[in-house]
């Protein structure tokens, strides 16, 4: 079940630095939502507070809010894990758990959480996950070959499989393509045209044709200066932002144009 | 094909560098053992001369080995490879020299321990034995005994301690433990003795000896040395890891438990085998907590224990009459114990060898 967040007034902090500054956007359900920006601007940081990860980090904490579908996920009473099963992460970086399979891979989020499930139904969802994430074919017959043995583009699919196993209402993914070559890289752009029938998925990229692709919606992100804080510049559907953006700084970065 | 005014020109006149297609003067590959044999063939002329013995003898042959190599090389190949070679020399040397102790030692240690390595030695302890025969079965028992005592206390407190630090614990009191850590790391053993020799006086009066006493203070050597190793593997698994399990909604402890723990149990278990070697073989603290006795005792909580390493110290301190048989059980009880340690360090290879996790295809 795909969930519309609302972010209103939020600022990112890591100690005392301030790192994003005065976020506010709502993110539409079933879409996919890119953010584009400049390397150190808080994309990562802002898609870490959404699912709160970023509290993980020692000193790191947030301000303001982000509702989704009514409910304040920084709430008093609410607990970050179950937050983050209702709003799954993929990272930059492929992290398989090395010491599992494949198979294991994909069922950890079962497994790890210890819920009972009857093996032939896992076996069912391992499936279902790997096909999501357009993996099955390459693995079905080494689904107990350890995960970390896969190659790098594979890894990655294997971590969106794992990650949609949990059947999360939201999909957030940081960079997922930065390190694919460009077959995966269409492979997991057209494994998102698919999900985004199920989740709301927020993507951040650095690649301008792929934001453009696969995008509804798209934020920018910039920075004024080194040390301060980064701001959503510019949040317009994804047409807009690349045919006639409302801010001289977002058409300078799109056109590849600085200072 | 000639050089452009651009190449860098030789620098030292009177050492023109080689030019292309000019080939450079090279000594064979065996001719540094080929001057090390002339020198040992020179010294050894000398050795009626001089009166010399063996380490003198593999002494000068060094020098002068190192020396003849030295200007040999730099004559025909010039001073870059002298140097090279004379490192080379000097780096094989202090090997050698390290080598020197550890060899005699096992040599010795084999050649007279050796002698009652039988049937008798790992059958029978000393009850009734007066001069030859008798064994050390209730030393060895005691030995395995303390360890797994020992084993037991620490290892759980030093992994949490070292989970404690590495995955929870921030700031001062971070640091607070990791001092206190380093500094029982330098505790003498013979006060961690004293220790638990003094906490069960308290409690039971003065001359109490129990086995449980040696596992404490064993547990007191032991813990840092766990905590430390087990810190620095649990440090080396990649935050990602932690960062996916909790992307999936894992808790956190579950995700120590789940994910951390079985990501480096291969350094942890090498971690903990190498700490049991660190403390199977101590002697001081083991002599004030578990004193000695010549009969088997089993039982860790009731009364003295003979332990392999006492039991080495007292038949070479208090032999009898003679001495001989009582001194060949003490060189019997040093091997098996340098046996034992080292078919722990081969379990710990064996440990990080199955349970490392696996990348193959
Ligand atoms: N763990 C951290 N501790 C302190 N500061 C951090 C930490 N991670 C990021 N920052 C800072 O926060 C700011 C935003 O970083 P962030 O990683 O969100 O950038 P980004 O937009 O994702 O960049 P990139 O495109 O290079 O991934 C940067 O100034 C960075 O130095
Ligand atoms: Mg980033």
């Amino acid at each position: 079940m795909a969930k519309r967040i609302d972010v209103s007034d939020l600022n990112i902090y890591y100690g005392n630095f301030l790192a994003v500054e005065n976020v506010n956007v709502s993110i539409e359900p079933r879409s996919i939502t890119a953010l584009i920006g400049p390397s150190g601007c808080g994309k990562s940081t802002f898609l870490r507070s959404i699912n709160r990860m970023h509290e993980v980090i020692p000193g790191g904490r947030v301000e303001g809010k982000i509702v989704m579908d009514g409910q304040d996920l920084y709430g008093a009473d609410v607990d970050p894990v179950d937050v983050r099963r209702q709003i799954g992460m993929v990272f930059q970086r492929p992290n398989p758990f090395p010491t599992m399979s494949i198979y294991e891979n994909v069922a950890a989020g079962i497994r790890l959480n210890n819920k009972r499930m009857r093996k032939s139904d896992l076996d069912d969802l391992v499936e279902r996950s790997l096909r999501g994430a357009n993996l099955w074919n390459e693995v079905k017959d080494r689904l107990n070959r350890p995960g970390a043995g896969l190659s790098g583009g594979q890894q990655q699919r294997l971590c969106i499989a794992r990650a949609i196993a949990v059947e999360p209402d939201v999909l957030l993914m940081d960079e997922p393509a930065s390190a694919l070559d460009p077959i995966s890289t269409l492979a997991i752009e057209d494994l998102m045209a698919d999900l985004k029938e199920r989740f709301t998925i927020v993507i951040v990229t650095h690649n301008m044709q792929q934001a453009a692709r696969v995008s509804e919606q798209t934020g920018f992100f910039n920075l004024s200066g080194v040390g301060q804080p980064g701001r959503l510049i510019e949040f317009n559907p994804t047409e807009k932002i690349f045919s006639n953006p409302d801010q001289k700084a977002t058409e300078d970065y799109i056109s590849g144009r600085f200072g | 094909m000639s050089q452009t005014s651009t190449a860098p020109a030789p620098t030292g006149s009177s050492a023109p560098a080689p030019r292309r297609g000019e080939r450079a003067r090279r000594l064979p590959n065996w001719s540094p053992w080929a001057v090390f044999l002339g020198a040992a063939a020179v010294v050894g002329v000398l050795w009626p001369v001089f009166d010399l013995n063996i380490a003198l003898f593999v002494l000068y042959t060094v020098v002068l080995g190192t020396l003849a190599v030295y200007l040999l090389t730099r004559t025909v190949e010039g001073p870059r490879r002298a140097t090279d070679r004379l490192v080379t020399c000097l780096v094989v040397s202090a090997f050698g020299l390290a080598m020197v102790p550890l060899v005699s030692l096992v040599w010795e240690v084999v050649s007279r321990g050796a002698a009652r390595l039988d049937g008798e030695f790992f059958n029978s302890s000393l009850v009734g034995i007066v001069g030859e025969g008798g064994g050390a079965y209730h030393a060895i028992m005691g030995t395995l005994i303390i360890t797994a005592l020992t084993t037991l206390i620490s290892v759980p407190i030093g992994l949490m301690t070292a989970i404690f630090l590495v995955e929870y614990a921030r700031g001062r009191l971070k640091r607070a433990i990791t001092f206190l850590v380093d500094v029982m790391t330098g505790i003498p053993s013979i006060v961690a003795g004293l220790f638990a020799y003094a906490l069960f006086a308290i409690f039971f009066g003065p001359g109490i000896r129990l086995g449980v006493m040696g596992a404490i203070a064993l547990s007191v050597l032991m813990i840092p040395v766990v905590v430390r190793s087990a810190e620095e593997v649990l440090k080396l698994v990649p935050n990602e890891l932690r960062e996916a399990s909790y992307a999936l909604g894992v808790p956190k402890w579950r995700t120590i438990v789940k994910v951390v723990i079985p990501t480096s149990i291969a350094g942890l278990g090498t971690g903990v085998t190498l700490a049991i070697a660190r403390v199977v073989g101590e002697t001081a603290p083991l002599l004030i907590t578990l004193g000695i006795t010549n009969a088997t005792n089993l039982d860790a909580f009731d009364g003295r224990m003979a332990t392999l390493p006492v039991y080495a110290y007292y038949q070479l301190t208090q032999p009898g009459v003679p001495p001989q048989f009582a001194t060949d059980r003490a060189w019997t009880a040093a091997l098996v114990l340098i046996i034992l340690v080292m078919g722990l360090n081969v379990v710990a290879r064996l440990i990080s060898r199955f349970f490392a996790p696996k990348t193959g295809r």
